[in-house]
């Protein structure tokens, strides 16, 4: 028990130093799994319409891979949990990976856990009040979700499986990511290694429910699936969440005793003595620091548009006849019903994308607060060059990572159906949105010059891009809201036509916010 | 090499009397003043001392030198330019380490050296070869696993592997060890022999002793003495220990003479330095058999400039009693300033 001791203060500091960032996980997760929730309840309104979607699905293997079993799809809940239930189990694993990564090997890496550790308290405290307060936020984000659900009318009993399968899910995480932690002394590679987990878990279950359903019990996310809410209301494998959590919890607990604070057991390579060529100049410099961002990004998107590529023929069975579902497609612009779609995906692409625009562009202002620009700028590098340096990244890269995604949609669909001129078509596709994500880059730069401290507000124009592609439709926002967000204005390709004249002037439109940006920074105070 | 890589350079700055000249700078952050009225004055080939405890505008002041801070008032020039405007052409011709040596931790600590070095256009191989044998730095170490002192030898070895005419640092020896600060300081009588400028902040005054030749002394945001260690000392007291034959008597009268103690043969004070001559003539006539006089040190020099400070806490430390008795520093406080306004 003493090497608890301080669990409850180091415990209420997290809680005071991240509450934001722990409401906004809570947040956004409820907020995303409520509003797709009450959306398949509006779209599906009658038995028959329910029943035509789960024959929709019934043997569709793509389908079934991308959302989850074929269980009780023909009832509101089952449909519903269809839906969310996947997408919702995956958030709160990686809420729980990225919470208990920067609670505790992030602290150690920085330096602030030995600070902690010099004082009176216990070897174990820093971990357990991570996992408190990470089984805190399982617990909430499982409550809010049983509460929508009986919101929309479904069994209760379902509602109440559901949001526990989420919390133990949480706790299952947790655990990776604890053992994770312990292994290297990078935070990044921790969670990338945690994130892996969760991939793996998602594909795993993706083929057992594809097949007869074995390889499913290999995976976490499989085992909170298997409590089969709406469809049988199963409690046991619920046990085999807790059990592996609590083991991996102890397995963590135990590493930690056996290394030194700061250390992992992966010891880290030694880098170059001496820096390569292109590290002399400051593009080089900015390419360096950034390509390890670029390269996942552009992973992560060739996947997304891989899965999404991979169903795009089937799109024709999965709508079936359903009339809602079919006019949403053909709102989104469109001859064929394929096309549509994927001008839909490629949609989604871009906005996820446009993460990586913003991203990039902070790192001007991640490099001044770190006091990494500070002696930069102190060589005989102007302002301008540095800027332009990591500018480049950001506008180059939106380039590259959505032609990835591009390339992943399109190399899939394209051998789907025998027909490899798809890759460049959906490359095409994907980068008429380039100007789209420059417009973000321009913005991000415009915050980083006029107010560097409020840099940050760049996410929540990017948050709002988000917010009116995928909701806007549905909740027939306003024109002047729908216009706001650069997406609206982008040709929905393949479907539609494209038309030169919005790109340019969004183009125009960046240039002109990074270029004032540009101005407001060569006049401000630099490096703090 | 670099000796003679640096020579044109320098050569080329003779022009320049003075590396640096600040007058009257002004800098505030919000309704915070930073600086208010800064002065400081740095010959071209000397080491600068520049003094002052945490949050008296040091690094304020060497920001606006690198053209990172925009400056609210005062006239600055740094190697006959504006630090503002002319920052990278300036920037071709300085080194800088900072207070605080951050780095990218992916990077190992040869490749941030290199990376500095290329992007200032100057880096010798061979000399920065020699420099990371002499701080004894592992360069293929990531930037993570470095301690501080580690990450300041990192930014050392990047500066002084440079040939530039004049180096800024900015307390760039806090957190190295004793046999690091001995390399560091050749390294810098090295540096003064190729007729390069350094203007060296610190708070270590054993190392501002030891290397410079003049400095300042800054104190919120504005500076309170500047100029040789041999004027400044020219201010201060030394203190006297001496045994002689007879008890000595009518010490106190003599003007300049503070703190005398008694102890029959024995008499300690402290004397100005402008009153030791009438003093040891005083003492001449008791019959002197050892004298051991201690010269004022950077210490004292310190001490005089902060001593009230240092008496409020030692005030709020004893359980908040009034001022009035912490009778000796807080007297001496003014009394060495009204003393300091009579001397210059």
């Amino acid at each position: 028990m003493i090497e608890l001791t301080g669990t409850g203060t180091l415990t209420r500091f997290i809680l005071r130093r991240d509450r934001l960032r722990i409401l906004v996980w809570i947040g956004s997760i409820f907020l995303l799994e409520y509003m797709s929730a009450a959306s398949t309840k509006g779209i599906y309104h009658t038995q028959a319409d329910l029943d035509k979607a789960a024959a929709a699905v019934h043997g569709n293997a793509a389908a079934i891979a991308l959302n989850g079993p074929d269980q009780a799809l023909d009832t509101m809940g089952g449909q519903i949990v269809f839906q969310i239930g996947t997408f919702g189990l995956v958030l709160v694993a990686l809420m729980a990976i990225f919470m208990i990564g920067r609670e505790t090997r992030l602290e150690e890496e920085t330096g602030r856990a030995e600070f902690i550790r010099a004082m009176a308290v216990g070897r174990h405290a820093s971990a357990a009040a991570a996992l408190i307060v990470v089984s805190g936020m399982s617990a909430a984000v499982g409550a809010l979700e049983t509460l929508s659900l009986l919101s929309l009318d479904v069994p209760a009993e379902g509602s109440v499986l559901f949001g526990v399968s989420s919390f133990v899910l949480g706790l299952v995480f947790a655990g990776v990511a604890l053992v994770a932690a312990q292994l290297t002394e990078n935070t990044r590679v921790a969670l990338g290694g945690a994130g892996a987990v969760v991939g793996a878990a998602y594909v795993l279950r993706a083929a057992g429910d594809i097949g007869d359903g074995n390889l499913t019990w290999l995976s976490p996310i499989g085992w909170a699936q298997k409590t089969r809410p709406f469809a049988g209301d199963r409690w046991w494998p619920l046990i085999i969440s807790a059990v592996a959590a609590a083991a991996l919890i102890a397995a963590g607990a135990v590493l930690s005793t056996r290394r030194d604070v700061d250390a992992g057991f992966v010891r880290p390579r030694p880098g170059r003595r001496v820096a390569a060529p292109s590290l002399g100049r400051p593009l080089g410099l900015a390419v360096r620091l950034q390509r390890a961002a670029l390269i996942w990004w552009s992973i992560a998107m060739f996947l997304t548009g891989a899965a999404y590529g991979w169903i795009a023929n089937d799109v024709e069975d999965f709508v079936g006849d359903n009339e809602a579902m079919q006019e949403v497609m053909n709102r989104l612009g469109g001859a064929s019903l394929v096309d549509s779609y994927l001008s839909m995906v490629m949609f989604m692409v871009a906005l996820v994308a446009a993460g990586f625009a913003v991203q990039s562009t902070l790192r001007l202002r991640g490099e001044e607060s770190a006091l990494h620009a500070e002696p930069v700028l102190a060589t005989p590098v102007s302002r301008g060059r540095w800027i332009v340096s990591h500018l480049t990244i950001a506008l180059a890269g939106s380039v590259i990572v959505l032609a990835a995604g591009g390339l992943g949609c399109g190399l899939v669909y394209g051998i789907t159906i025998g027909d490899l001129g798809q890759v460049p078509r959906m490359i095409g596709v994907a980068l008429a949105y380039a100007p789209a994500l420059w417009l973000l880059a321009g913005i991000a730069m415009l915050l980083f010059g006029a107010v560097p401290r409020g840099a940050a507000i760049a996410w929540g124009a990017f948050a709002a891009c988000f917010v009116i592609g995928l909701l806007g439709e549905i909740f027939e926002f306003p024109g002047w809201v729908l216009d706001a967000s650069p997406f609206q204005h982008i040709p929905q390709l393949p479907g539609a036509s494209l038309t030169i004249v919005p790109l340019a002037v969004l183009t125009a439109a960046s240039a002109a916010l990074a270029g004032a940006g540009l101005l407001a920074f060569h006049r401000r105070d630099a490096g703090y | 090499m670099s000796t003679t890589s640096a020579r044109p350079t320098t050569a080329s700055n003779r022009g320049h009397a003075t590396a640096i000249s600040i007058a009257g700078l002004v800098k505030t952050f919000g309704r915070v003043r930073a600086l208010d009225g800064l002065d400081m004055t740095v010959a071209t080939g000397e080491v600068h001392g520049f003094l002052g405890p945490n949050g008296s505008g040091k690094t304020t002041t060497i920001r606006v030198l690198l053209g990172l801070l925009r400056a609210d008032a005062g006239r600055i020039e740094l190697l006959g330019g504006d630090p503002w405007r002319d920052a990278v052409a300036l920037h071709r011709r300085l080194a800088y380490v900072p207070g605080d040596v951050s780095l990218w931790p992916k990077l190992s600590g040869g490749e941030i050296i290199d990376v500095f070095g290329r992007l200032r256009g100057d880096l010798d191989p061979v000399r920065r070869d020699e420099l990371l044998e002499r701080f004894e730095l592992d360069p293929t170490k990531k930037a993570r696993t470095y301690s501080k002192g580690n990450r300041q030898k990192v930014g050392l070895v990047a500066a002084l592997a440079s040939s530039a005419e004049l180096l800024i640092l900015d307390e760039p020896t806090s957190g190295l060890d004793p046999l690091m600060e001995t390399v560091f300081q050749d390294c810098i009588r090295e540096v003064k022999a190729q007729g390069r400028t350094v203007l060296l902040s610190s708070h270590i005054l054993a190392e501002v002793e030891a290397l410079c030749d003049r400095v300042d002394i800054i104190r919120n945001g504005r500076t309170v003495e500047s100029g040789t260690l041999s004027e400044m000392r020219h201010l201060t007291r030394t203190s006297i220990d001496v045994h002689t034959e007879r008890p000595v008597a009518g010490l106190e009268r003599l003007s300049g003479v503070h703190d005398v103690r008694l102890e029959n043969t024995r008499a300690r004070f402290d004397v100005d330095t402008d009153s030791l001559d009438g003093a040891v003539r005083h003492l001449t006539s008791f019959g002197i058999r050892t004298l051991t006089s201690q010269p004022p040190t950077l210490e004292e020099l310190f001490l005089r400039h902060y001593g009230d400070v240092l008496a409020e806490e030692r005030r709020l430390a004893d359980g908040g009693r009034p001022a009035d008795g912490g009778g000796p520093a807080d007297a001496r406080g003014p009394a060495a300033g009204s003393g300091d306004g009579g001397g210059a």
